[in-house]
């Protein structure tokens, strides 16, 4: 199943992805892990992904990013400023990955090198798009974590990964990912792996890069309330297809497919109990 | 890390302790009386017993056991390790130095096989897996593995010295009688780093920092030599300080098909002779060698990774 996105005519999207698929080969088996997706994102907006683990909304970014090994068989069309992503130049992408499409990854624990001090690892990443002077290295360095309202940025830049908590990482791997001015950043369940708290103050620095306005974003999340703060229009992924797209409040209040009412319901259900264990009371048979 | 060394130090104390006991332990076990096989050794005519009373005191293996055990070990810390039986001219310390040389020429140089060879074919056979650069190191890998030394030693000889007669078949003499006994050496650990570092670096590469390094657009030739290569090492910095003693002692095999005058073959003579004082100071030199690599590579990598250092502090 396909949707058309139906993109305002007055702009043209950013990035458009047309039936994109997705297969892992094995042997002779091909094994469809995205089947035909389509979506477009503009300047300025976000696009929401949803859907639960193994729904392929990681793999459709991966697929977009060129990240995926030769054993992933990729078709469709994903056009990005007007050029074609799928089977471009590996070199071409690589260049454009990190600078004008940017990635916030989950599991910020396990996405920094544990070898390499923080500042190191900032520095390799900077140096790979831009040439700077050590010195302007460095104070850029020393921005972007103060930006991201890190305090002593010039002791964390001196930090090993295992130093610091995955809250600060994920805020350290956005001020990286803004850093070069991209034009699309893809944030891929970054509030997946760390603490409540964190997760409030990371959505805060999302909903804060969204407002300056003139970056594009893809949120993936299997979490309908996370979505619900940032996404303009959503789609929600289901074994590798779309099964809905639409704005925000629409997919929301009057979703038409079985499977996000399904997601939709559990993600009130969970609400209510949520709600019920805060105000406390003879709450306990309710939620049994 | 000062006080991560001198913790490491003293705790090295119990344990020579315990490998010098048991050293001594053991080569008392051996039925044999040393008084006599010393005796039969110089090749006196007639052994009498009055001769062997004798020759035990001057031996002195009248004492009790623990005090035999106290005087060696002393005179051990003394690097005194007794006089050889078979030759009562010779001290045990100058027989172990004089064949000592030959024997870390060899291990050395089977070293930097093992190093130059097992580090770079790893790293390929990872990055090119399931090519078929990879199936062949894999297949030799195979047969490295599971080949007997002596068996590699008496091929290589057959082949290229005999053959090919490029390199003398045996004995001692200058840098071309090396080369074969050291890669016969080298042989099975090159074959086992290959498989580690392929295998480390298998592992690495499915890590999230380097779908991330990836995603922050790093060259992949970076990625490989900077982050996975780098990682993948850590585990194979313990296993060469463990393999590098294993190296020199590993010799005494290639030592007797090359006829090699290393400590292996010296140990190997003195079995043979009953000659209790040379076995037992191999076998605490060898005890010794393996403490004091596990010891320098624990702190080599203690040093190297911050991880570490941070939990020991």
């Amino acid at each position: 199943m396909s949707t058309i996105p139906t993109a305002p005519a007055d702009e043209t999207p950013l990035l458009q992805v047309r039936d994109l698929s997705v297969s892992f080969l094995e042997g002779k088996k091909k094994h469809l892990l995205v089947d035909k997706v389509s979506f477009s994102v503009q300047a300025g907006q976000c696009l929401g992904i949803l859907g639960e683990s193994g729904s392929g909304k990681s793999m459709t970014c991966k697929a977009v990013l060129g990240l995926l090994d030769k054993n992933f068989e990729v078709t469709g069309s994903s056009l990005f400023d007007g050029g074609e992503l799928i089977g471009a130049n590996p070199e071409k992408l690589r260049r454009m990955r990190g600078s004008r499409i940017s990635v916030v990854l989950q599991n910020p624990m396990s996405c920094f090198d544990p070898l390499y001090r923080l500042g190191e690892q900032m520095e390799e990443t900077i140096a790979e798009h831009m040439n700077l002077s050590s010195k302007a290295m460095h104070s850029m360095m020393v921005d972007i974590l103060t930006l991201m309202r890190i305090r002593d940025p010039e002791d964390v830049l001196r930090k090993y990964p295992h130093q610091l908590s995955g809250g600060m990482l994920q805020r350290i791997m956005i001020g990286l990912a803004i850093s070069l001015d991209p034009e699309l950043i893809i944030a891929d369940e970054p509030t997946t792996a760390i603490d409540s708290i964190s997760q409030y103050s990371i959505m805060q620095e999302f909903v804060r890069i969204k407002k300056a306005g003139s970056v594009a974003m893809i949120f993936i999340s299997h979490d309908l309330g996370v979505l619900s703060l940032i996404a303009d229009r959503v789609i929600v992924m289901h074994r590798g297809r779309a099964v809905e797209e639409g704005t925000a409040e629409s997919v929301f209040a009057s979703a038409k497919d079985a499977y996000t009412h399904h997601l939709i319901s559990q993600h009130k259900a969970v609400m209510n109990r949520f709600l019920m264990a805060i105000h406390g009371s003879s709450t306990r048979e309710v939620v049994a | 890390m000062k006080n991560y060394v001198i913790m490491r130090l003293l705790a090295t104390i119990p344990l020579l302790l315990a490998i010098s006991f048991l050293c001594f332990v053991f080569i008392n076990l051996i039925p044999s009386d040393p008084a006599e096989v010393a005796l039969r050794i110089r090749q006196t005519p007639i052994i009498t017993e009055e001769l062997i009373a004798q020759t035990r005191e001057e031996l002195g293996l009248n004492d009790p056991f623990l005090v035999r055990y106290a005087t060696w070990l002393w005179d051990c810390l003394h690097f005194d390790l007794g006089i050889s039986y078979t030759n009562p001219a010779r001290t045990v310390l100058g027989e172990i130095g004089r064949c000592l040389p030959a024997t870390l020429e060899l291990a050395g140089l089977s070293l930097v096989y093992v190093i130059v060879l097992s580090l770079p074919i790893g790293f390929l056979s990872a990055v090119y897996k399931d090519t078929w650069f990879d199936r062949i190191m894999r297949g030799l890998v195979f047969a490295g593995t599971a080949m007997p030394v002596y068996w590699v030693g008496l091929l290589l000889i057959w082949l290229v010295s005999i053959k090919m007669d490029l390199l003398p078949t045996s004995g001692y003499g200058g840098f071309s009688s090396l080369i074969l006994p050291a890669f016969t050496v080298a042989l099975s650990y090159i074959s086992t780093y290959i498989r580690l570092i392929r295998n480390n670096m298998l592992e690495n590469m499915r890590e999230d920092y380097v779908l991330y390094a990836q995603a922050r657009g790093l060259k992949q030739r970076a990625i490989l030599v900077r982050h996975i290569l780098k990682n993948s090492l850590q585990s194979c910095v313990t296993a060469i300080g463990m393999s590098i003693p294993q190296l020199i002692s590993g010799t005494i095999v290639v030592e007797n098909v090359f006829a090699w005058p290393g400590v292996g073959r010296l140990c190997i003579t003195s079995i043979f002779n009953r000659d209790y004082p040379v076995i037992q100071a191999y076998v605490l030199l060898v005890g010794v060698l393996f403490v004091f690599f596990n010891l320098f590579f624990d702190i080599l990598q203690y040093a190297a990774d911050p991880r570490l250092r941070e939990r020991k502090n």
